[in-house]
């Protein structure tokens, strides 16, 4: 596997924020996630769950609600504001004030046409949907108190909305509300609080499913207007409730972090008439609040406090056992939050709010394998830049010599000069940008820092020159394909002769730099790059795939090398293709140009193409049988796939020049300690 | 068994009534329960013990009600039948022979004539792999039918009762194993099987442990090891199954019972707490704690007001109204093993034996009955594995059961050993034993032996321990004092040699004391050492005196298979002959002696008298295993029988626990045949509640009555005398459902009336002859009871 030197990095104090809503598009199979700093996530389901979207959040933006409608997305939040995002740019759309106090939910009709949105002010306003974009039409009849759940009846007639204490129906063309629903407090002490109904949805049956903050759900006759059942699940809060689409199955996510599933079921198994809703499974995989849920066709997506995103699949609508029925927990971002100047030894941080710049610390011991080597110096944070404005920073970059420093927001890009002398450093903001560039989804440095490139919109790329003295704009580089997706994957060669661009429609686009012209497209393949990178000396794009697939281009052949006929022939290893985070992070090793260094969140792997491809019967993660074997016998058991698990929690892994390894680790325990303290619950034996 | 036709090994009472579930009757006045080769009938209101169901020649593993008729039931036994009672009369209808042995029993009322077992597959017989098989009861008039057409309806089950269970109308049967729930409907002739995964890297144990089907919905509700119930729905799909979880036990579900509407689901485990979970509202759950012991078994009764939680330590109790505990079945309790010896209290004739943990158990064999529970380590018990407690090692009474010593000592590993001698008095007030003296740490390692001196004179405690000495104890006299005290009066030991066993002579004379090889002879007054008696190899594992004309014999039992016998007059060796014996007992009432040797994995039971060179009675092979404990037990009434082998049974009776704890003792035909009669005397009219005060009181009663209308009205008399004929009694005493047909009784009824006028004074002489001697015999009883009542005076108190 060859020796490195490790730098362990823990001091990247990255911390997710909570999951506060969630939608998803069946249609699209996409789901989008909206988090408390008012960055909107966009999940594509049919693809391995990849997070191909990122929206970043902004200071005065809060979401409480999204809300699909074909294929476009709203949000709606406590500033009182509607929002529709662009999601082929990034960015909000428009923002439009609903004149209603802060906004609770939203919600749109089965018949897209419509959405409703419940208002601090005890007012449902409905909003058409128009081509492009929304207008008032009017508001149903104002209630005392304010309107915290709604949901649709699917016929689009009636709407049912959860307040505080009850649950009022509307009849949606007179506006005029047709039931009051009363919802019991609790019990004890809590009987003097107002029950909140967190949440409420409305079954094609007229029936009525609430849950509300005494850890109550009920079922209602939406007709009648009549209790059917109680169910009492938890001694705290019943906070989002989920129907499946054919309203078999109801799931409720509570305080103390369970989703609990309710199904509809005959008591007896002949007659399937009298169904009723029955509690079944508990789901706990949560340690706080599960403030967002979503059930999808085969599994149960949850979010909250805790920060990680849970696809619990259904193992009943599974025939055998694969990658998707396996639990899954998305905790880390699937794209670059550390970037690394390989040259001077400098890491730099993307913090939603600001970035950091360290510089690693030196050591010159040396050691067995596996021994801790006493540091010389401490890793020392040099920099600690806070963002301008209220837009949170989406992408940020750092030149490999580690003179230059970029950062882009929704609204601006700003480029620093950075001058490091043993251990003063200075920074200097670059004056003059070109105007061309407001904004960027992604920013590269080419190799030798004396080009910018900046994923603009539609995909294409904006090539700036820097020196020490300006910056001045060269050339836009645009696809032919015309796609209007944003680029999410940037990288350029050693040679600075080739830049190579992944987009979210899965193309990968190479350019001539030297040329300034799109020199070829790599055959599109169904599953969107999570990493990809250009090798130093034969200059072959690889490239991985959020469904584990690894490529290797030959950029200047313009066809796939036959290592990677070899390997697609073969095929990977079920272990490989299993795996449950997508590799987010591709380098190489100059010194052994054989040797493609990979890593995901849990394993960091050397695939070594010398060696022979593992086929299914071969043992994949073998290095203790590797270690245990004398010399002789270990050529025969080595293949291509050498696969470390010693570092958890990987966020970057990225090869200095001075052939030394930085593994930044984030370790999920320093998250979870970081939350606020969950729900007391009474323990066994406690 | 077979050489001595006449006396029969047999299980008579102590045996297990928690080994299965027990059966409430549908009208919950009786409640049924398999106890060992018997199903036992109690009464649920008074808990008294109604009569049994005998017939069964093994363990019986099963007992259900006949779902087409609620006054009779099944019993099915590992002796390979299931057999069908009358239990109101406990009458045997009929046997059905089956051929295997069965394990359980499941019935249906949705399959009429049909018995569901559980029965060990035909083609594994070695290995423990059982089967359900469905069992068409063919119609015959025989009293004993074959019913060997088996069909198997699952494979692989588990031999446990209830580990299966029939669903709604008895449309499908689930049954669990290991991991895997396993339902099969009747209609479509189709299982499916639902698997969990085993849940150890979790630190969950998902193995089934119990199963049972809600009585109306298509919901099956498991019990699990690790203490979670699973409510299973959607069973008829392969994948679209689905359950969800109730958790409130930390240990193993032991038990699982739907109530009859299936409002309700009870569960029990080891933390003897009966829960009542709420069908449908599954957080609301009620409890009944503090129920003594481990619950193994639940039962509902038909109309779902009666409960009954069967216990590990040998007890079913019954619960009313979900609430109160109304009935303490309790048998002979069997904890984790016996340390004392098998002690007969002297003044209740009980037998005395370790009983729950820290406590004595005074246990009526006579009545088969625990009458009272003595506490002596008086520490609080904490229900947890692995913990070092208190265990009561030790127990004798005085001649008189005067006095009681205990001793119990608490072992920890690599710590000292705490052991605590303890004396209790007898108190006439309270009928009860009174703490009287506590000697801590009496000797400095574990005592071997206790025994009193059986002298009138003096009440002396004679106690040999392993650290080298034995200690007599005295009762000290103080005069200030309102009682005494005891004291050490006396250290003796022998060449640092460590005693192991003690004996006194019978009249208290004497005093010997094995010290290893050597055996010691004392005299108790002076304290002198009289005589050395020395029969190496082999260590004195046991030393008995012989009793009355044989009390000149020291009889000693060595660990190198030998068994000496010493005359005292002589100081010498009598005879000598290569036993292995483990045990010797004396009978106390008469010269004989029984000796259990261990042979090549099971006992031999030799009974002698130490002046006799012949054996009066031998049983090879009593059981398997080595037997450790055993003791005569006085008769109440001595029998007569002159038979040679069975005269050492006339006065006492030999009772002992084989390995597997259970309590055999040894009966003999005339006593069996005097029991069969007093329990046909006894059957009573079912209309009252049977107790004992009925038996004694109503059934005189009725005599009485009777009596008076025969004389008030003669003219009745002589209706009355057809009634004599055997073909009248027959009819009119004989159960309907056991009847022939009408039209064959028809014949011989006519006949019957048909009197010739000569018979008439001589039957009507036979009757008036058999008045009287019923008479007499009732008066016997009578006498008989309030004799036992007199004895047991700790039944009342």
């Amino acid at each position: 596997m060859g020796e490195f030197k490790v730098h362990r990095v823990r001091f990247f104090d990255y911390m997710p924020t909570a999951i506060r809503a969630m939608a998803f598009n069946a249609h699209t199979e996409r789901l989008a996630l909206g988090r408390m700093d008012g960055s909107v996530e966009i999940f594509n389901f049919a693809d391995r769950y990849f997070q191909e979207k990122v929206i970043p959040g902004k200071d005065s933006r809060s979401i409480e609600a999204l809300c699909w409608v074909g294929g476009r997305l709203f949000s709606a939040g406590l500033n009182g504001e509607i929002t529709e995002y662009d999601l082929e740019n990034l960015r909000p759309k428009y923002s439009l004030e609903a004149y209603g106090g802060p906004i609770w939910t939203i919600t749109s009709n089965s018949q897209g046409a419509h959405l409703a949105i419940g208002c601090e002010d005890g007012t449902v306003k409905l909003f058409e949907v128009l081509e492009e974009s929304i207008q008032f039409e009017r508001n149903l009849d104002r209630q005392k108190g304010r309107i915290i759940s709604l949901s649709w009846h699917p016929s689009g007639t009636q709407i049912a909305a959860g307040m505080m204490d009850m649950i009022r129906v509307f009849d949606v063309p007179t506006g005029r509300a047709v039931q009051r629903l009363l919802v019991d407090r609790g019990f004890g002490g809590s009987k003097s609080r107002e029950t909140v109904v967190w949440s409420v949805v409305f079954l094609s049956d007229y029936t009525i499913i609430s849950g509300d903050s005494a850890g109550k759900v009920q079922v209602w006759d939406g007709h009648t207007g009549t209790l059917v059942k109680t169910h009492l699940v938890t001694k705290w809060d019943v906070l989002a409730l989920s129907v499946s689409k054919d309203e078999s199955s109801v799931v409720v996510g509570t305080s103390e972090g369970t989703v609990i599933q309710f199904q509809f079921i005959a008591p007896t198994l002949q007659q399937q008439q009298d169904k009723e809703w029955v509690r079944t499974r508990t789901f706990k995989n949560h340690t706080h609040d599960v403030r967002a849920l979503a059930e999808i066709e085969t599994a149960i997506v949850s979010g909250g406090m805790d920060t990680q995103l849970v696809v619990r699949p259904l193992l009943e609508k599974f025939d055998e056992r694969s990658h998707a029925s396996a639990l899954r927990k998305i905790q880390f971002p699937h794209r670059n939050l550390v970037f690394c100047a390989k040259k001077a030894g400098l890491l730099l941080f993307q913090f939603p709010g600001q970035l950091e710049l360290w510089r690693l610390g030196e050591s010159d011991g040396h050691g067995k394998p596996g021994d801790s080597l006493p540091l010389k110096r401490k890793p020392e944070k040099l920099l600690h830049l806070k963002r301008k404005g209220e837009d949170h920073i989406c992408c940020s970059a750092l030149s490999s010599c580690g003179g230059w420093l970029a950062y882009s927001t929704m609204s601006s890009v700003r480029l620093y000069r950075l001058q490091t002398d043993n251990n003063d450093i200075s920074i200097s903001k670059v004056p003059k940008l070109p105007k061309i560039l407001r904004s960027a989804h992604q920013l590269c440095f080419s190799s030798d820092s004396s080009k910018l490139f900046a994923a603009s919109s539609q995909s294409s790329v904006l090539v700036i020159a820097l020196s020490q003295s300006e910056c001045k704009y060269v050339h836009t580089l645009k696809p032919k394909s015309g796609s209007r997706q944003p680029i999410h994957l940037m990288t350029n060669s050693v040679d600075g002769k080739w830049l190579a661009t992944a987009n979210s429609d899965c193309e990968i686009h190479v350019y001539n730099v030297q040329k300034l012209k799109l020199h070829c497209i790599v055959p599109v393949y169904g599953s969107c790059p999570s990493a990809m990178g250009i090798h130093p000396t034969t200059n072959n794009l690889t490239m991985v795939h959020a469904d584990q697939q690894i490529f290797e281009y030959s950029i200047v052949e313009k066809q796939y090398t036959d290592w990677s006929r070899k390997l697609q022939k073969q095929g990977l290893h079920n272990l490989w293709l299993d795996r449950d985070t997508p590799v987010t992070h591709v380098t190489f090793n100059p010194k052994n140009p054989e040797q493609i260094l990979l890593h995901d969140m849990h394993m960091f792997c050397i695939i070594d193409q010398s060696l022979p491809l593992p086929d299914q019967k071969t043992q994949f993660y073998n290095q203790m049988t590797l270690r245990s074997l004398s010399e002789q016998e270990r050529p025969s058991h080595l293949h291509a796939f050498k696969i470390c698990k010693t570092f958890q929690d990987l966020l970057s892994v990225s090869l200095l020049d001075d052939q030394s390894l930085v593994m930044v680790e984030r370790p999920l325990l320093a998250i979870t300690c970081q939350l606020p303290a969950p729900v007391r619950q009474k323990k066994f034996a406690t | 068994m077979v050489e001595h036709a006449e006396i029969r090994m047999v299980h008579r009472g102590g045996s297990k009534i928690n080994f299965r579930e027990p059966v409430i009757t549908n009208d919950s006045r009786f409640l049924l329960c398999a106890a060992g080769e018997s199903v036992n009938v109690y009464s649920t209101s008074t808990e008294e013990y109604v009569h049994d169901l005998q017939g069964h020649t093994d363990l019986v593993t099963g007992v259900v009600l006949n779902p087409s008729n609620h006054l009779q039931v099944y019993s099915c036994s590992a002796d390979g039948t299931v057999r069908l009672w009358d239990f109101t009369d406990a009458i045997l209808i009929k046997t059905f022979i089956i051929g295997y042995p069965i394990y359980s029993i499941y019935v249906s009322e949705k399959h009429g004539g049909v018995v569901f077992l559980v029965v060990p597959m035909a083609d594994y017989k070695s290995s423990e792999l059982f089967q359900l098989v469905a069992v068409h009861l063919p119609h015959s008039g025989d009293q004993e039918v074959e019913a060997r057409e088996l069909s198997a309806v699952l494979c692989d089950v588990s031999p446990h009762a209830g580990a299966a269970s029939f669903g709604r109308e008895g449309e499908y049967i689930a049954s669990v194993k290991g991991l895997q729930l396993e339902v099969f409907f009747f209609k479509k002739q189709k299982s499916y099987r639902f698997s969990l995964k085993s849940g150890m890297k979790k630190g969950a144990k998902n193995a089934f442990t119990c199963v049972s089907c809600h009585p109306k919905e298509d919901c099956i509700a498991t019990g699990h090891e690790d203490g979670k119930i699973r409510m299973w729905r959607n069973f008829n799909q392969k994948k679209e199954y689905t359950y969800s979880t109730l958790h409130w036990h930390h240990g193993a579900v032991n038990t699982l019972c739907f109530t009859p509407e299936g409002t309700n689901l009870l569960s029990g485990g080891i933390e003897s707490v009966l829960v009542h979970w709420h069908y449908t509202q599954e957080n609301q759950k009620d409890f009944l704690p503090r129920l003594g012991a481990a619950i193994t078994h639940i039962a509902v009764s038909p109309d779902g007001s009666l409960f009954s939680t069967s216990h590990s330590d040998n007890k079913i109790t019954i619960i009313q109204s979900c609430v109160k505990v109304s009935a303490v079945i309790q048998g002979l309790v069997k904890g984790d093993g016996v340390w004392t010896n098998l002690i007969i209290d002297p003044r209740s004739k009980a037998l005395v034996l370790n009983g729950k943990p820290g406590h004595l158990q005074f246990y009526s064999l006579h009545r088969d009955k625990q009458l009272y529970n003595l506490e002596i380590v008086q520490q609080e018990y904490i229900h947890e594995e692995g913990l070092d407690q208190f265990e009561v090692v030790n127990a004798a009474f005085d001649a008189r059961g005067n006095w009681l010593a205990t001793v119990e000592e608490r072992r920890k590993k690599g710590a000292e050993l705490e052991i605590t001698l303890k004396l209790w008095a007898y108190d006439e007030l309270t009928q009860s034993f009174v703490l009287n003296t506590t000697v801590t740490a009496p000797h400095e390692d574990q005592i071997t032996a206790m025994f009193f001196s059986p002298s009138p004179e003096t009440t002396m405690l004679v106690t040999t321990s392993l650290d080298g000495h034995f200690k007599a104890w005295l009762l000290a006299d103080h005069s200030d004092a309102n009682e005494g005290f005891w004291a050490c009066d006396f250290v003796g030991g022998y060449h640092l040699l460590k005693p192991g066993c003690c004996s006194f002579s019978a009249d208290g004379s004497l005093l010997s004391v094995g010290f290893q090889e050597v055996v010691t002879v004392w005299s108790p007054a002076s304290w002198e050492l009289l005589t050395t008696l020395s029969q190496p190899p082999g260590a004195i594992r046991d030393l008995c005196f012989g009793r009355l004309s044989c009390s000149k014999y020291l009889l000693g039992a060595s660990t190198k298979n030998q068994l000496c016998c010493w005359n005292l007059l002589t100081c010498s060796l009598e005879w000598s002959t290569p036993m292995d014996v483990s045990l010797l007992q004396a009978d106390p009432l008469s010269e004989n002696m029984a000796a259990f040797c261990s042979q090549s994995g099971s006992s031999d039971l030799f009974v002698f008298k130490p002046s006799e060179p012949r054996p009066l009675y031998s049983q090879k092979a009593l059981c398997t295993g080595k037997v450790q404990h055993a003791v005569f037990a006085p008769r109440d009434q001595m029998l007569e029988s002159c038979e040679e082998r069975t005269q050492w049974l006339n006065r006492s009776q030999l009772y002992f626990f084989t390995q597997h704890m259970d309590l055999l003792t040894f009966s003999t035909k005339t006593e069996e045949d005097r029991l069969l009669a007093s329990s046909k005397q006894l059957m009573v009219d079912d209309s009252v509640a049977v107790t004992p005060f009925y038996l004694l009181l109503g059934k005189h009663r009725g005599q009485q009555l009777e009596k008076q209308e025969a004389l008030t009205n003669p003219m009745a008399e002589r209706t009355q005398l057809p009634q004599g004929s055997i073909a009248i009694k027959e009819l009119l005493h004989t159960p309907a459902h056991v009847l022939p047909s009408a039209s064959f009784l028809c014949a011989m009824f006519v006949r019957s009336l048909l009197i010739s006028s000569s018979s008439a004074r001589a039957s009507l002489g036979c009757i008036l002859c058999q008045r009287s001697s019923h008479w007499m015999e009732m008066e016997a009883l009578v006498v008989h009871t309030t004799k036992k009542q007199v004895s047991l005076p700790v039944m009342w108190s």
